[in-house]
């Protein structure tokens, strides 16, 4: 099942991330997603996020949907070419994985093998632009596909609380050119200005899912107010978690929190995208608070 | 060592427009300049009629010496509505950057040859890609100002306008985008999927 086939029905789609491990047992990752994630529409599965190696993406997404889950596969540019990247997605398609996700990624200097040699060959941009060649049937050089070609819900990200929004608006179109058909947002944690952003970024008529974090306690707000893009928790949330600790630390504060956001967000926005960072398991409570 | 050639004249009468005044480099001595198409094509221009003034030195690069030595063509640069500099992109970023008001086009693509390269006592830099993208970025290179080398624009990982590689260093691609803002060029931005081309012996001039 293609995602965009549901936004396509006004459905309010919802998906959530999660994070291969470094390594092969992957049981623990897939019944955790089955036992909490099976109530949403798909699952996202990351790409060496943060430049951290991680167990492949495919493997992984092959495993959820074995499972019975839907999974989304993010693709990066940071560690492939534009063979690699093409082979790839081909390949996901013939495992009948058809939701895929283009990032550019982060830079190898942020992870933990920051002497690796950092490819982006391709960016998020091109990528879209290669899905959508794909599509049509043939490489990004022109060379025939052999048989049907793929069929791609093709998503990308944008920045919507960014410091450079302007930009961040630019690049939005550019991925609407390439081919984007949904996007999935940065996570939010200030309403207004994620309704104000969406009051210019409807202008291209493409669904967007809000971005997510269930907040866990004050240190984890500072810490993503001072190193993450993108990403600003206001000071009264952060206070709001430091006034009770043994309430936060439950995640009650927390999905109190992201609850409200989603409410107020939720008339100008098609879908969630929850980061539950490994608080899967807070998932379905979120969802309740919030009603969906 | 490196090597520039002209872009194809289409691609320039496309670029070049209103008044126009030219700026050749005929560099350091690590460089070949195609002297002989750049002569007959603004031979062209003059025959057209749009030349404000031709002016041909060396060294561009360096931008105290070029705000001297370019003293006496103020008035012709002034009445111009674009600056063709016929240099490396190295010499193209410094005028840009020296006129953030006009419209300064990049003219040639820049090659690199093995060898010695010309040092450059600059900010700027130059990658030789040789499908040079300065016409879309409004004269700042996005090879060598952005960490990741984007060509189709800003990712997600810039903080207060810095890059996520480095807090120190402004991210590329906001200052492509506030230049281009500064001088109503964002329509630059709305141009078709840029995808690198690493043979660079094709032909691949990018606009
Ligand atoms: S885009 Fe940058 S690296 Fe390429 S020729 Fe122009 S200045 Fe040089
Ligand atoms: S933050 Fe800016 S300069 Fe750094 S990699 Fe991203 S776009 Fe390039």
């Amino acid at each position: 099942m293609r995602i965009t086939e549901l936004f396509d029905n006004g459905e309010f789609v919802v998906t959530a991330e999660v994070g291969p491990p470094k390594g092969i047992h992957l049981e623990h990752l897939v019944a955790e997603a089955k036992e909490y994630l099976s109530g949403i529409t798909a699952v996202n599965v990351t790409d060496n996020q943060s430049s951290v190696m991680r167990t492949s993406t495919l493997a992984t997404c092959a495993l959820m949907k074995q499972a019975g889950l839907t999974p989304i596969y993010q693709a990066t540019c940071r560690d492939r070419n534009r063979l690699a990247l093409q082979s790839d997605l081909l390949g996901a398609a013939a495992l009948g994985i058809e939701n895929i996700l283009c990032l550019t990624g982060d830079h190898t200097k942020m992870g933990d093998h920051p002497g690796a040699k950092p490819v982006f060959d391709l960016d998020s941009v091109s990528l879209l632009h290669v899905a959508s060649t794909l599509e049509k049937g043939t490489d990004l050089t022109g060379n025939p596909l052999v048989g049907e070609p793929p069929k791609f819900a093709k998503g990308a990200v944008v920045s919507p609380i960014s410091d450079s929004v302007d930009a961040q608006l630019a690049k939005m179109e550019r991925k609407v050119m390439a081919g984007a058909d949904y996007f999935q947002t940065q996570a939010v944690f200030e309403s207004e200005k994620f309704i104000e952003f969406m009051e210019k970024a409807k202008q291209f008529g493409k669904p967007v899912q809000l971005g997510v974090i269930i907040p866990k306690n004050a240190g984890m707000c500072k810490f993503m107010n001072r190193n993450v893009a993108g990403v600003h928790v206001p000071q009264y949330m952060i206070d709001e978690l430091a006034a009770d600790k043994e309430r936060a630390k439950a995640g009650i504060t927390g999905v109190e929190i992201a609850a409200k956001i989603i409410k107020e967000c939720r008339p100008y926005c098609q879908g969630l995208h929850i980061m539950a960072l490994g608080w899967e398991a807070k998932v379905p409570e979120l969802m309740k608070l919030a009603g969906i | 060592m490196l090597i520039t050639e002209l872009k194809s004249t289409e691609t320039l009468r496309e670029l070049l427009k209103g008044k126009v005044f030219v700026l050749n480099c005929h560099g350091c001595r690590e460089i070949r300049f195609p002297e002989a198409e750049a002569d007959a094509f603004q031979a062209e221009l003059t025959a057209a009629g749009v030349v404000t003034g031709i002016f041909t030195t060396e060294y561009i690069c360096n931008d105290e010496n070029l705000g001297y030595t370019l003293e006496p063509h103020a008035a012709a640069i002034e009445t111009a509505d674009t600056i063709a500099v016929f240099s490396c992109g190295v010499g193209v970023q410094t005028v840009a950057a020296m006129y953030p008001g006009k419209r300064v086009v990049a003219c040639c693509d820049t090659y690199a040859l093995p060898g010695y390269q010309g040092v450059t006592p600059l900010e700027v830099d130059c990658k030789q890609c040789g499908e040079c993208f300065l016409n879309l970025t409004g004269g700042i290179c996005p090879l060598t100002a952005c960490s990741k080398s984007l060509v189709n624009g800003q990712c997600g990982g810039a903080k207060n306008g810095k890059c996520e590689v480095d807090p120190d260093m402004e991210c590329g691609w906001e200052r492509i985008y506030q230049k281009l803002k500064k001088i109503g060029r964002l329509d630059a931005l709305k141009c078709p999927v840029q995808i690198r081309n690493y043979a660079t012996d094709d032909e691949v001039t990018k606009r």
